[in-house]
């Protein structure tokens, strides 16, 4: 990690972290190319691909019908051909219209062709809730995609991460969906002007801690570090884990984490029941399960479909709040 | 076919108020139910050289072997899974592929095997990949639904029906990207022109002027239902219009006529002029999947007799004798020859190793770049 680098370093936004990372790539390898709603002419609605037309032209940019599956499929063809597609899918709750693509096409093309066909393919998107969308347009739907073998899946918590998973994602031989956050593309942070890759798969501890451990993905990350600040009041001293890469799960830095501090809890945005939480857990507790004093904590979103009102979405999306109440209720304490 | 499409169809009483309906509110749209030899489809007079005859005649031939061979092992229980077949349909796969080089690519189908074997396909590797050994095309991890050779340009049968078009114009926006005369062919058949990849693809290949061509294989049916029942025009080539690509219409039995119209329009793919939706029809001649294909619920033993009348292979063979481009000895000792060459591929795949249970995590991703 260079978080810690002279104070001279460069601070920008996750989004123009992203936008540089498919600049730079575009930069460097012409079989490099992006596609998809609005990338072009608007720059994306999100702003991530602004300036790469002017720059690339549109056949390296490419606007595309409101079609996902066509468009998935543009990047699984093309791909499996030779180029090394950026594929965007402007919200993550519209990969269901393209699902086939993603989880028969995309994920399985190499192991049914025993291993003659390489997919360098990576698949961009936007998740996550917090304003105002309602419940398309808002979701967070990673565990659907880390249970499809032939994929892998990273979810950057912030600027460093966007930037670094995304070159590391589009420099990989596989399909890799990147699931970028909505409402952290403000976040400012340190980001080399270099190209960098973030090895995937591989966690990085964002705050070391000796009592306490918990592992979030996403923007979950920082609300974890503000809990486990709130948390020195009551003694504890958490490690947070972002494991950056939701597949393949780095098991080890979190249960080696785990046999230190002996308790853990898992935090993300997306719905507790049947998130990428319950496998983390089942790891941890799997392979740590000796050590450890209390049982695995999760932490997640309702049962529900994202709400509109910002009067029932404020109840529906885990803070640092929920998460210390959380810590605190595995402690035995009351929160 | 005296009685046409009623003969062909008979199910078309059943669904006749509806289409009445259906051309009431549409005029136009529907024309009533023709004589099949009335439909105006391309059909040739066998007037191109004899190289390409004899070259279709030889692509027929091997589908057509290797067909009835795994369909025989299939039956026999000696082959695991299902197949389907392409008997009946060879004319398509041959008129298509005569046209294509290495370099060109196609997407599959569920009914795969004729693509491959006509775009120069390994007999031996493909037999071991329906044996599930691991020397087929896939390693025994495919099987018949997922035959592949991306060095041969095919990328894939396909277990979901429309899954190839999305591929299809990828692959063909990579050969244009690279500035390459490439091009790739999409098959497809009537069912699948039901799904909305189809149509999605369709119109992004248009609107982006991909040097691909859609290749629809009508052959009546969407598995076991009839396209009658299954959507409401006759012809699916109506359907380029609204997209903004010529629609051709073929008599799929007729390996010329179908060499001729895929030519037309895979050169307009390669001179840049954009995709093509070429349509032809044609008929299973077994079951959806399996063998059997008559004596069958879904449809009429007449209706499949009046087909094979047409039978793609053996009409053309004899309109190859009757012309003098070459002989029955000769189509016989060709015949021969082919079997051997398929008894030789079956040997090879029964006398070959299984995938070893070590190669179960293997290739479900690539090494390179990747992290484990």
């Amino acid at each position: 990690m260079t978080t810690a680098e002279a104070p001279a370093a460069r601070e920008i936004p996750y989004v123009s972290a992203v936008n540089e990372a498919i600049r730079q790539l575009m930069e460097a390898d012409p079989d490099v190319f992006i596609a998809g709603e609005d990338v072009a002419g608007y720059g994306g609605v999100f702003g991530v691909s602004r300036g790469l037309l002017g720059e690339f032209g549109e056949r390296r940019v490419v606007d595309t019908p409101i079609s996902e599956s066509a468009i998935v499929g543009l990047g699984v063809g093309a791909a499996a051909a030779g180029l090394r597609p950026i594929i965007d899918i402007m919200f993550m709750d519209f990969m269901g219209v393209c699902m086939d693509e993603v989880v028969n096409q995309m994920a399985k093309m190499r192991y049914m062709f025993g291993g003659k066909a390489r997919l360098p393919l990576t698949l961009h998107t936007m998740a996550g809730g917090g304003m105002n969308m309602a419940a398309q347009h808002s979701q967070c739907l990673e565990a659907w995609f880390c249970h499809i073998p032939g994929l892998k899946v990273v979810m950057p918590s912030g600027a460093y991460e966007a930037k670094g998973l995304m070159v590391a994602a589009v420099r990989d031989d596989n399909p890799v969906i990147v699931v970028n956050n909505k409402l952290s593309l403000g976040m400012k942070a340190h980001v080399p002007e270099e190209l960098y890759e973030i090895p995937l798969g591989k966690a990085n501890i964002v705050r070391p801690g000796t009592n306490f451990t918990i592992v979030a993905t996403g923007r979950m990350v920082h609300e974890s570090v503000r809990a486990a600040e709130m948390l020195t009041a009551d003694g504890l001293d958490v490690e947070v884990i972002d494991p950056r890469t939701l597949q393949p799960f780095d098991t080890e830095t979190c249960v080696e984490s785990v046999r230190k501090t002996h308790r853990a809890l898992v935090a993300h945005e997306a719905v507790r029941f049947g998130g990428i939480g319950a496998e983390f857990a089942a790891q941890i507790q799997e392979e740590a399960f000796d050590y450890l004093d209390a049982p695995v904590g999760r932490v997640g979103a309702p049962f529900a479909p994202v709400p509109f009102s910002p009067a029932l979405e404020k109840h529906y999306i885990p803070t640092a709040d929920t998460i210390a109440a959380e810590v605190r209720r595995l402690l035995g304490k009351q929160g | 076919m005296a009685d046409g499409r009623k003969g062909t169809y008979p199910v078309a009483e059943t669904v006749a108020p509806v289409v009445a309906e259906y051309a009431r509110r549409l005029p136009g749209c529907l024309t009533a139910p023709a004589a099949v030899d009335s439909i105006p489809w391309r059909r040739s007079d066998m007037d191109v050289n004899r190289e390409v005859l004899l070259d279709l005649h030889y692509r027929m031939l091997r589908i057509r072997l290797f067909e009835e061979e795994a369909g025989k092992l299939s039956e026999a229980g000696r082959i695991p899974g299902a197949l389907h077949l392409y008997v009946g349909e060879e004319a398509v796969a041959a008129g298509v592929m005569a046209h294509l080089t290495d370099a060109d690519q196609l997407t599959s189908t569920h009914r795969g095997h004729g693509h491959l074997v006509a775009k120069g396909g390994d007999f031996k590797k493909m037999y071991a990949e329906l044996f599930g050994r691991s020397t087929g095309y896939c390693k025994g991890k495919g099987g018949s639904m997922h035959i592949a050779d991306v060095d041969l340009g095919m990328l894939g049968a396909n277990g979901i029906v429309g899954g190839g078009p999305p591929i299809a114009i990828g692959a063909a926006f990579a050969n244009k990207y690279r500035g390459t005369r490439n091009v790739t062919v999409c098959f497809f058949g009537d069912g699948a022109s039901n799904e909305g990849t189809f149509h999605e693809a369709a119109n992004m290949a248009a609107l982006y002027r991909l040097p691909v061509v859609f290749v629809c294989e009508n052959n009546g049916f969407g598995e076991f239902t009839p396209q009658a029942k299954h959507q409401a025009i006759r012809d699916v080539a109506d359907r380029a219009t609204s997209y903004g690509m010529p629609g051709l219409i073929v008599d799929g039995m007729d390996a010329v006529a179908v060499y001729e119209s895929a030519g037309e329009a895979i050169e307009r793919a390669r001179r840049g002029e954009g995709p093509t939706l070429l349509e032809a029809k044609t008929y299973r001649f077994f079951d959806h999947v399996g063998v059997r294909g008559m004596g069958v619920s879904y449809r009429a033993d007449e209706e499949v007799l009046e087909w094979r009348k047409r039978d793609p292979l053996l009409s053309f063979e004899q309109k190859l004798v009757e012309t003098g481009v070459t002989d029955q000895g000769s189509i016989n000792a060709l015949r021969e020859r082919v079997l051997f060459e398929i008894n030789e591929a079956i040997t090879f795949a029964q006398e070959s190793p299984f995938p070893d249970e070590s190669q179960l995590l293997e290739d479900v991703y690539a090494v390179s770049g990747g992290v484990r």
